[in-house]
């Protein structure tokens, strides 16, 4: 392609679940390198089955898809793919299945050959970036929802994927929590797909907004102009019902 | 909710190595079941009592946990006597206990609580995160410990769906009676949790190949065997002995 060097790329992707109405139709995509991406789109709009569908854990009936420039076909290019791409579940449950936090976090590095004390300091210190410590010992099943969101970021992070995909990282975290993760995905310098419902995270964190209609992707706008529009609204209302006060709308 | 409630970071056999534990409590268990004679039995049933003391468990826990399974032995205690051949000892209306059908009851009775007991004592009182550890590092094959292990996580989270689905009815208004109704609705809940349980082991096994899995299971936890560790293995190994001893000569 031209140039411009892209993780993810994605040509004319068809998907539909057995015997439903395709959910991907003729998508394409393409994310760049640095590139961090959001993606929003109604309940239902074929998000996850995207990010499923990178991964290689759901075949399309149609289409290409391209990681790091080459192409990806047979098996053992996905579990090349997986080693590049990390994926956050958007149900946690689904991601954590270790008994203990540390176990789970460490389950990724193992996989790649690290010895277990190797695994054991990444996870640690994967764990202190998340503000984490002192989670090592707990017990998965038993931590509240939005800690086990956390977590997963954890055991994907540890990994040092080259692109992360985010489905929806945010939902069920408090104002706290959410703060922390912004910050951490701005320190990332790796590409990523967020998906998520919230424009006040994507405008922190992401620079070009996507959306999700009728089985394609189209581009939406750069996240900052797209956050202001859509803060904009109520305030142009505002200022019809009130003629007297211009000013505010400027404060940009 | 389903709970660990013997898990306990106070006693004394936290701190031993769990695979010495497991190990003592099956040889433990071998040595009571292939045992006949009651001078073996008894004090095989003290000797877990013991292991009760040294454990540190709230004894009131231990009781209520027992009085579930002896609930089950109830149920011997009342065919066994009766049904058993042998030399009458009473009547009881057109029933006859026998002497040896009501030594029976008492040696299974003593056998199934001195087990218990001693399991309770010596590997109850680990996590399970632990003993999955344990056995792994005891050469038990990875894919049946992490059978355990994973069964163990998800059963976690069948119940909080089961229970959201029982809760989700319950707020609409659903009052279990004895109507059609109630029956389809808790075969709806059950086919419901089925459905959800298989779809989750997919996402699961989806989430794991995301991380690289590739059917191989690694284990972190290491063990250590230490001094104190060697005194309660020699302690628990003649207290073995003793009762082998007691039943096959004595
Ligand atoms: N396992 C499945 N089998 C059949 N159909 C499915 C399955 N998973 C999803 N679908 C359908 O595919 C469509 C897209 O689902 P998907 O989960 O990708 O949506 P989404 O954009 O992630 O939605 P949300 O914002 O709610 O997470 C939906 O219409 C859904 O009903
Ligand atoms: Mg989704």
């Amino acid at each position: 392609m031209d140039g411009l060097s892209s993780i993810i790329e994605l040509e004319h992707i068809c998907f539909g679940y057995d015997a439903g109405p395709p959910v991907l139709d003729d998508l394409s995509f393409l994310l760049g390198e640095g590139e961090k991406a959001g993606l929003i789109g109604y309940n239902g709009s074929g998000k996850t089955t995207l990010l499923h569908v990178i991964m290689g854990l759901l075949t399309p009936s149609r289409g290409t898809i391209r990681v790091l420039g080459k192409k990806i076909e047979t098996k053992k290019d996905f579990l090349e793919v997986r080693r590049t791409i990390g994926l956050v579940f958007q149900n946690a449950d689904d991601q954590l299945f270790s008994p203990t936090v540390l176990e789970d976090v460490a389950f990724g590095p193992l996989n790649l050959g690290k010895s277990p004390k190797e695994a054991r300091t990444m996870a640690m210190e994967t764990l202190e970036r998340l503000n984490l410590e002192g989670f090592e010992n707990r017990i998965t099943h038993r931590l509240s929802g939005g800690e086990k969101k956390l977590v997963s970021l954890a055991t994907v992070l540890v990994m040092q994927p080259k692109a992360l995909l985010l489905d929806e990282p945010t939902t069920g975290l408090d104002e706290d929590a959410r703060t922390r993760i912004t910050s951490l995905l701005n320190d990332l310098d790796i590409s990523m797909v967020i998906v998520s419902h919230e424009y006040d995270f994507l405008a922190g964190t992401v620079q070009r907004v996507y959306s999700m209609k009728d089985g394609r992707i189209q581009f939406d706008g750069e996240a900052e102009i797209l956050h202001v529009h859509v803060h904009r609204h109520p305030v142009i209302e505002h200022r019809h019902s009130r003629e007297g006060e211009q000013g505010k709308s400027h404060s940009r | 909710m389903i709970r660990e409630p013997f898990v306990n970071e106070a006693s004394p056999f936290q701190r031993l190595d769990p695979r010495l534990r497991i190990l003592m409590a099956t040889a433990f268990a071998f040595v009571m079941a292939l045992s006949d004679r009651f001078s073996a039995l008894v004090p095989g049933i003290v000797a877990s009592i013991i292991l009760i003391g040294f454990s540190g468990l709230q004894v009131r826990n231990v009781l209520k946990r027992l009085m579930l399974v002896n609930g089950f032995i109830l149920f011997l205690w009342l065919v066994v006597p009766v049904t058993f051949p042998g030399a009458p000892l009473f009547d009881l209306g057109p029933l006859t206990a026998t002497r040896e059908g009501v030594l029976v009851s008492a040696r299974i009775a003593i056998k199934c609580n001195a087990i218990l007991l001693s399991f309770i004592a010596l590997v109850a009182v680990s996590p399970v995160a632990t003993l999955g550890a344990a056995l792994a590092r005891m050469g038990i094959p990875e894919k049946i410990v992490f059978l355990l292990l994973m069964s163990y996580r998800y059963i976690f989270v069948m119940e909080t769906e089961y229970q959201r689905l029982a809760r989700s009815a319950a707020v609409r208004g659903f009052r279990p009676s004895t109507s059609i109704h109630t029956y389809r609705t808790f075969a709806y809940l059950i086919g419901m949790l089925f459905v959800r349980a298989s779809a989750r082991a997919e996402r699961v096994y989806m989430a794991m190949l995301c991380r690289g899995f590739s059917g191989r299971f690694h284990c972190m936890q290491e063990f250590s065997f230490s001094r104190k560790d060697g005194i309660w293995a020699g302690c628990m190994t003649i207290a073995l002995f003793g009762l082998g001893i007691l039943e096959w000569m004595g």
